[in-house]
């Protein structure tokens, strides 16, 4: 009976038989459950069409695998101008979201002023208003400033669920570390507002960091912006893009339309890969700190 | 002070004065607080609170896309609760919402609790488990619209050919069975989070505990009961609000997979909302419906805002 000891779990009289009905079994049910529908992204776009619609085989392989629905999705559709609209919007939102956002977060925890603590359940209040609320109206107050139907617009209303969102963290980030080597900094001469650019910044990287990631996938994925604010195609991002012109009407195509799911998730998969640590520290921390 | 002391002696006095008063600005908490909060709070009431009052006022009109419309008072309000399709939608979402966060709980605490064991390749698959929330919300459900597709479902090929079926059930066709699919959906969408975020709640649990109440003698499920239990809790609760606030107000999943079909079994606030307001142009009539979700979130997050507020005080 060398089953590895787990932490915490005391193993009963059948260790090895409970280690499969509690750990294995369970396990396998949720990884086909979370990630099958990604492997079945992925054959389905490998699939030819004539593959794919042949119900004699069965699905669950690939049995000549190629590209042609990556080389149709990438030369017969706008993909490419989705894949740079979306880099794009993403990448300023969450410029703007951090320039705003840090900042605001670091007066949040450090400064004593009057309203500090109404401003900042403000901005708590409307990181939980969902987007849902606000879509209809947002397109007329668009439309005002001469902002409808271009991506632009999306960059201006991003910024509106992602600056209390990185405020929010940052703020909690900021209260976990210590102030003293500000301090210190004041001592030596620095003014607030240089301490803070000089020290309190450049120690608080990790937690810019996660709200850089976040905001960065926030805007990648979202979606109901996006389709409402934006109706011509050169100006789509990858979502709607995917979901609008693969679909039409009741006729699908598959093949791209996964292939298209597919690329458009590689980004955003990737960066988090990257930075997966500091994902789920962020993830926990954003949600559990006050 | 010394700061700015040490610039005065250097430049002249004219410009020393103005660098000093910078420098004071600049070391000024009020100053300097309201500087660096400014901008958001000016971002938030241009774009979050004026766009929200001017649905309240679209909420009271009867606009359309095509014209202004006029002051109608609570009429859409009193029309909506008359409405049959928007109190079948308001029922849709509460299931909806009930459902996916229940499965959210069972599925996400489940999956909590296996990736805390030790076993091989946890690494990977902590990381794996996590990509229905990472990618695009939408991209996912596309997943799922080919995975329930009528003719070519492989879910229905995997039952039909494992013998459990004669013949795979409509997924998305079905009424009955639709408003299911699309709460598994999203409930599949956000298994990931709830059992991430219970992870970190486990993991932040010292050992020591559990030691000592091996020795005690407590068995697997009082520790269980009487130390995990109350140590996440606290995790567990914001975990819980956010998922039903998600949930409550979810637009992609049900848009993307039936947009509110058939016979509107599985339209939710949110995508009724879009149907109303955007879609048949009637903006006053979706400007009420997706006010109608007010309610329900402003207890919830005043909710949230009490757990916070207690959370720091203690």
């Amino acid at each position: 009976m060398s089953a590895p000891m787990p932490t915490g779990v005391a193993y009963g009289r059948h260790p090895v038989a409970e280690r499969w009905l509690f750990l294995y079994v369970p396990l396998g049910f949720a990884l086909v459950f979370l990630v099958g529908p990604f492997y079945w992204m992925l054959i389905t776009a490998l699939k030819s069409d004539s593959e794919l619609y042949d119900g004699t085989k069965s699905p669950l392989y690939v049995a000549r695998p190629t590209l042609d629905h990556f080389v149709f999705l990438l030369t017969k559709t706008d993909f490419i101008t989705w894949i740079g609209n979306t880099m794009l919007v993403a990448s300023l939102s969450t410029a703007i979201a951090l320039l705003m956002g840090v900042p605001a977060g670091y007066a949040l925890a450090r400064l004593r002023f009057r309203g500090s603590e109404l401003i900042g359940t403000a901005i708590f209040v409307t990181y939980l208003v969902p987007t849902t609320l606000l879509f209809i109206p947002m397109v007329e107050v668009m439309a005002r400033l001469h902002l409808d139907d271009s991506i632009w617009a999306l960059v201006v209303v991003y910024p509106t669920f992602l600056v209390p969102f990185v405020t929010w963290l940052m703020s909690g980030y900021f209260r976990t570390t210590p102030s003293e080597l500000e301090d210190c900094a004041r001592i030596d001469g620095l003014t607030r507002l240089g301490a803070m650019i000089r020290i309190a910044i450049p120690l608080a990287k990790p937690g810019i960091l996660s709200a850089a990631i976040f905001s960065f996938t926030l805007s990648w994925n979202e979606f109901i912006y996006a389709l409402t604010l934006v109706t011509a195609s050169s100006e789509r991002t990858i979502p709607v893009g995917v979901l609008v012109q693969l679909t039409r009407a009741d006729f699908y195509f598959w093949g791209p339309l996964m292939a298209g799911a597919l690329l458009g998730s590689v980004p955003v998969a990737l960066v988090y890969s990257f930075f997966v640590n500091h994902y789920t520290s962020g993830l926990t921390a954003g949600a559990v700190k006050g | 002070m010394s700061a700015s002391l040490r610039a005065a002696t250097s430049v002249p006095p004219e410009r020393a004065l103005w660098r000093r008063r910078l420098t004071d600005w600049a070391d000024n908490e009020r100053v300097l607080g309201y500087l660096l909060v400014g901008p958001v709070v000016l971002l938030l009431i241009g774009l979050v609170a004026y766009p929200f009052f001017v649905a309240v006022g679209y909420a009271l009109s009867d606009r359309t896309l095509a014209d202004e419309g006029e002051f109608i008072g609570l009429e859409n309000f009193y029309n909506l609760f008359e409405n049959q399709i928007y109190r079948q939608t308001l029922g849709n979402t509460l299931i909806f919402t009930a459902g996916s966060v229940t499965m959210r709980l069972v599925f996400g605490v489940g999956l909590a609790l296996i990736l805390n064991e030790a076993f091989r390749f946890r690494r990977l698959v902590r990381s794996a488990v996590l990509l229905p929330w990472i990618v695009p919300t939408v991209l996912g459900t596309m997943a799922w619209l080919w995975m329930f597709n009528p003719n070519f479902s492989v879910i229905n090929w995997v039952l039909v050919h494992s013998g459990l079926m004669a013949q795979g059930p409509n997924w998305l066709t079905d009424p009955d069975l639709a408003l299911f699919s699309v709460t598994l959906v999203n409930a599949w969408r956000g298994t990931p989070f709830m059992a991430i975020t219970v992870l970190a709640g486990l993991q932040s649990i010292p050992s020591e505990l559990y030691d000592s109440s091996a020795i005690d003698g407590a068995s697997k499920f009082q520790r269980f009961r009487h130390i995990t239990l109350p140590l996440v809790m606290p995790v567990l609760l914001t975990a819980l609000v956010l998922s039903i606030i998600w949930t409550f107000s979810d637009f992609g999943i049900v848009y993307g997979l039936t947009k509110g079909g058939p016979m509107n079994a599985t339209h939710v606030l949110a995508t009724l909302s879009y149907q109303a307001g955007l879609a048949s142009g009637n903006i006053g009539e979706g400007a009420a419906i997706s006010l109608t979700m007010l309610p329900i979130l402003f207890v919830l997050i005043l909710w949230q805002l009490r757990r916070i507020r207690r959370m720091n005080i203690a």
